[in-house]
């Protein structure tokens, strides 16, 4: 299936960056993330290719500071994409190779003409160890 | 389905005796059906040339313009059927968030640019943005996507009788791509050119051009070859040639391309003048 040209050149530009990206579709589906974003979530993407939202949004196993689980819901992906306004938070994740790691992530929605949505991206970014 | 290119230059006119065989006209490609339907892809200063050609009885024209950009629309205001009182003429092109395409194609049709406005052409004319997907023209069906290039840029994928032509003149689909292009829908242009019987792509640069002009929305002949590879067209014809490339380096230049690339179809460089038939 072709993809949208905005989502084409967002994964060219997300190549390019050293601040960890992560692209998802309208509805959430994972198309890609970059090398950086690699490093933090313990697996190349080439390995995991893309994944169906309720997948990737509990591979992961998001907690907030208190070790509680994080709903999907809760992620600031599906919430850019749920309220098409940027949405930003700080959260805790076990990468696939098993370490803990802190995240601060700030996802945008992606709207092209028209209206369209097209997905969004989250740039995010490893903060304080716990 | 008739393809006749009248104009096959990028960015500039460049008229002259070291030009003739492939052209001076910037681009402009009339698709005629067997009905005599006629469509005209972009308006670069070839369309002068066809629109003498299309007869008096014809009662619709249909322009469909990939971008605004001068090269594509330069020749417009001379384009006969315009001043043809009760000929409907529909013009197509990509729609932009900021300003509508009449507004946009306005700018260069008024004063001081031009003498005659839109609102003022004798014309039965009606501006459309295209719709991102099919629209039914008569017995084509045009197939529109945005495409890698600066501003709101469209291609166009038109079938008729069941052959297609698919038109890519500005485009630049290794934007940001390192290695080979990108498969499975990861590619700029790539659905519209998808099992083509003809693929008109742009073809401007030489390797050693692009890399002084990444990102100007332009293809090296290398890759127009890698993206009809891609996409299995069956015929590509490179276009929208370089004014720098006369007729001896043009040709000098197809033939090392197809040395080395050893495409899998037939390439050319496209003609002005030359008809093809899907």
């Amino acid at each position: 299936m072709q993809r949208e040209l905005e989502i084409i050149l967002t994964r060219q530009l997300a190549s390019y960056l050293a601040t960890p990206a992560f692209i998802v579709d309208p509805e959430g589906n994972l198309l890609f993330y970059n090398d950086p974003a690699e490093t933090l979530l313990g697996h190349r993407f080439d390995e995991t290719g893309e994944m169906l939202a309720r997948e990737w949004s509990t591979l992961f196993s998001p907690t907030d500071a208190n070790g509680a689980p994080l709903p999907p819901d809760e992620l600031p992906l599906l919430i850019a994409l749920r309220t098409r306004h940027p949405s930003h938070r700080e959260f805790w994740i076990t990468g696939l190779d098993g370490a803990r790691r802190h995240l601060v992530v700030t996802a945008l929605p992606l709207v092209g003409q028209a209206g369209r949505v097209l997905g969004a991206m989250a740039l995010f970014w490893e903060g304080e160890a716990q | 389905m008739k393809v006749a290119l009248w104009g096959t230059r990028g960015s500039l006119p460049t008229p002259g005796p070291e030009t003739a065989r492939y052209g001076g006209n910037t681009v402009a490609v009339e698709v005629r059906a067997d009905d005599n339907s006629v469509l005209v892809l972009d308006a670069g200063t070839g369309i002068r040339n066809l629109g003498r050609t299309i007869p008096g009885t014809t009662r619709r024209v249909d322009v469909l313009l990939s971008h605004l950009h001068m090269d594509h629309i330069q020749g417009l205001g001379f384009f006969a059927p315009l001043y043809v009182p009760d000929m409907e003429v529909h013009i197509w092109g990509p729609p932009s968030p900021a300003e509508s395409l009449r507004s946009r194609l306005g700018r260069y049709m008024s004063p001081p640019l031009f003498p005659v406005r839109l609102r003022d052409l004798p014309c039965r004319l009606t501006v459309h943005e295209v719709p991102v997907g099919d629209v039914r023209i008569g017995p084509f069906t045009v197939d529109a996507s945005l495409v890698c290039h600066p501003g709101p840029t469209v291609g166009y994928r038109i079938t008729a009788g069941g052959r297609a032509l698919t038109y890519l003149p500005d485009h630049e689909p290794a934007l940001g791509v390192r290695g080979p292009l990108l498969r499975d829908g990861w590619t700029s242009g790539g659905s519209l050119a998808e099992d083509t019987d003809l693929l008109i792509h742009d073809g401007q640069y030489t390797d050693a051009q692009y890399e002084e002009r990444v990102g100007w929305g332009h293809s090296t002949f290398d890759r127009a070859v890698e993206f009809a590879r891609i996409t299995r067209a069956r015929k590509l014809v490179v276009f929208h040639h370089d004014p720098d490339h006369d007729d001896v380096t043009l040709a000098r230049l197809m033939n090392e391309l197809v040395a080395r690339s050893r495409p899998s179809m037939p390439v050319s460089a496209g003609r002005e003048g030359e008809v093809f038939t899907l």
